[in-house]
């Protein structure tokens, strides 16, 4: 390093800037606690602060902000679900990314590559109609295309993926990108902070007060801190905090797990999808094959990775580009996916006065940070929920007003 | 866990089973309130811990309970239902950790 840069790292009045402020420990009280400090959760406290002028608040992390699923997810943001109240959500969430590099002063390498979400079978091609129909109903960019369009997105992967799984045609989504996900928690978080709102690393929620079904108070490892709204955004773990403060929900946690390639020069445009063969990818800005599958296929509260994973996912990988053969897996990892029956989120106000839930984010929760946290910053301050999540409460299971969405994971789950 | 054991075929690499969720016992439908039996049909008991839970042996197509912690995934012991309504569990089937090689933590 030069010595005329080095100067500067040595000497004490050009301190490398902060994200976000350290604070030593909580206050007696806040206006607003934020259990998960991940994108959702930052989402909300900047939201809070931005839109409603609400700033009096805490993010409590029980790690470091952005080291859940919101760092182990494979960063694809798309909207091309299949109910209207999906396409609209997630549609609002693109429009807020596309300009949330310039909102939060922070690049996150926000890249439009195009979707495609492969058919292999004939029951597969009648899904993606479907949902092109619905996308382009709501005003959404989606399309059926053939396999000779794919080809010329994608030449180098292979049409008949080995003889196994011939292609028969794709769901084209022209919005879909990625997005450095870290990037969104940080910068969200440094935008919370700049309105005064507090964030806490290594502090965990141990207990939630509850008197007469009113939230009043919660209990961390750094002390007592009282307040009246709760929201609890912490994916993986909703079902210990619903279990703080006896809500039951339908939440069960699987692990999902995802790899990366060691680095390569860059060959893939677009983001890949295929249901069948279990696989989605994408090539990242550092050039990394950045690959998932599906939920593992039993309960486990745990990141745990295993060679089963890594081996079903990679000869699925060959199976569409054989080429792949010598290129290395370097790094594996797995996050906590909070599953919900209908494949929808759980968004909004729940029995408890002053307790809201934004849970049930399973494997399909990082293209929503900014919306979920606008809307549920929204929820929290006129303590009644927007339109928009009206389809994503919890009493829609009592209702029997499920949002079916299974059919647009991105992979069979 | 990469391995169960099957009370009836026996420790088989996980591969061979299939999970089957929570064992629970449904409310009497005649008597229970809609949001009770709303509850049982969509809520499940998600925080970590020991559960009871089927699982199934494709190849012998054998249905059984397993007791194992969805925190640590260790399998305390596995038996068939028929067994478990003998009256006492503990007398039956596999007593001991059915998993040789519990698949090692990594946080």
């Amino acid at each position: 390093m030069p010595f005329r840069l080095l100067k500067y790292a040595l000497k004490k009045e050009h301190p490398a800037p902060r994200f976000f402020k350290s604070h030593e420990t909580p206050k007696k009280s806040y206006d607003v606690v934020i259990i998960g400090g991940g994108g959702h959760g930052l989402a909300a406290a900047y939201y809070l602060a931005k839109d409603h002028g609400i700033t009096n608040v805490a993010v409590l992390e029980k790690g470091y902000i952005g080291g859940g699923n919101t760092g182990r997810n494979t960063t694809i943001v798309r909207s091309n679900y299949l109910t209207p109240e999906g396409v609209n959500f997630y549609d609002a969430s693109v429009k807020i990314y596309e300009g949330l590099s310039e909102e939060l002063d922070l690049n996150l390498f926000y890249s439009t590559r195009g979707h495609f979400t492969l058919a292999h079978t004939e029951s597969a091609m009648r899904t993606m109609r479907w949902r092109a129909e619905v996308n382009k109903h709501v005003g959404v960019e989606s399309r059926v295309v053939g396999p000779d369009e794919i080809a010329k997105a994608c030449p180098q992967l292979d049409l008949s993926c080995s003889g196994q799984a011939p292609i028969l045609g794709a769901l084209f989504h022209a919005p879909g990108s990625v997005a450095r996900h870290d990037g969104v928690a940080w910068g969200y978080a440094r935008g919370a902070d700049s309105y005064g709102a507090e964030i806490y690393q290594n502090t965990e929620v141990l207990s939630i007060d509850v008197k007469n079904g009113k939230v009043c108070g919660v209990k961390t490892n750094k002390g007592y801190i009282e307040t009246k709204q709760v929201l609890s955004a912490v994916a993986g773990f909703t079902p210990r905090i619903t279990e703080m403060v006896g809500l039951e929900t339908p939440i069960v946690i699987h692990p999902l797990q995802a790899c990366v390639t060691e680095p390569m020069k860059p060959w893939l445009d677009t983001i890949l999808v295929s249901g069948s063969l279990h696989v989605y990818v994408s090539q990242s800005s550092r050039g990394e094959l950045v690959m998932g599958s599906s939920l593992d296929p039993y309960e486990v509260h745990s990141t745990r990775s295993t060679l089963d994973f890594v081996e079903g996912l990679t000869s699925h990988m060959l199976d569409m580009f054989p080429f792949l053969s010598n290129v290395k897996v370097v790094r594996q990892w797995a996050g906590m996916a909070d599953m919900t029956p209908d494949f929808a989120p759980i968004m909004g106000k729940t029995p408890i006065e002053g307790f809201y839930l934004d849970a049930g984010w399973g494997t399909w929760g990082f293209k929503a940070t900014p919306i979920s946290g606008k809307t549920m910053a929204q929820t929290i301050a006129n303590d009644s929920a927007p339109d928009l999540i009206h389809t994503f409460r919890l009493s829609r299971f009592e209702d029997y007003e499920l949002t079916g969405e299974k059919g647009a994971a991105s992979v069979g789950h | 866990m990469k391995l169960l054991t099957c009370p009836v075929n026996g420790t088989r690499p996980l591969s061979e089973f299939i999970f089957g969720g929570e064992f629970r016992t449904a409310p009497d439908q005649n008597t229970c309130s809609d949001a009770d039996w709303a509850a049982y049909v969509h809520n499940r008991q998600g925080a970590p811990g020991d559960k009871k839970e089927w699982w199934y042996h494709s190849p012998s197509g054998t249905w059984f309970i397993a007791e194992r912690n969805t925190l640590t995934d260790k399998v305390s012991r596995t038996y068939l239902l028929a067994d478990a309504k003998k009256a006492d569990v503990k007398k039956v089937a596999v007593k001991k950790a059915v998993v040789k090689k519990p698949v090692k933590e990594s946080k």
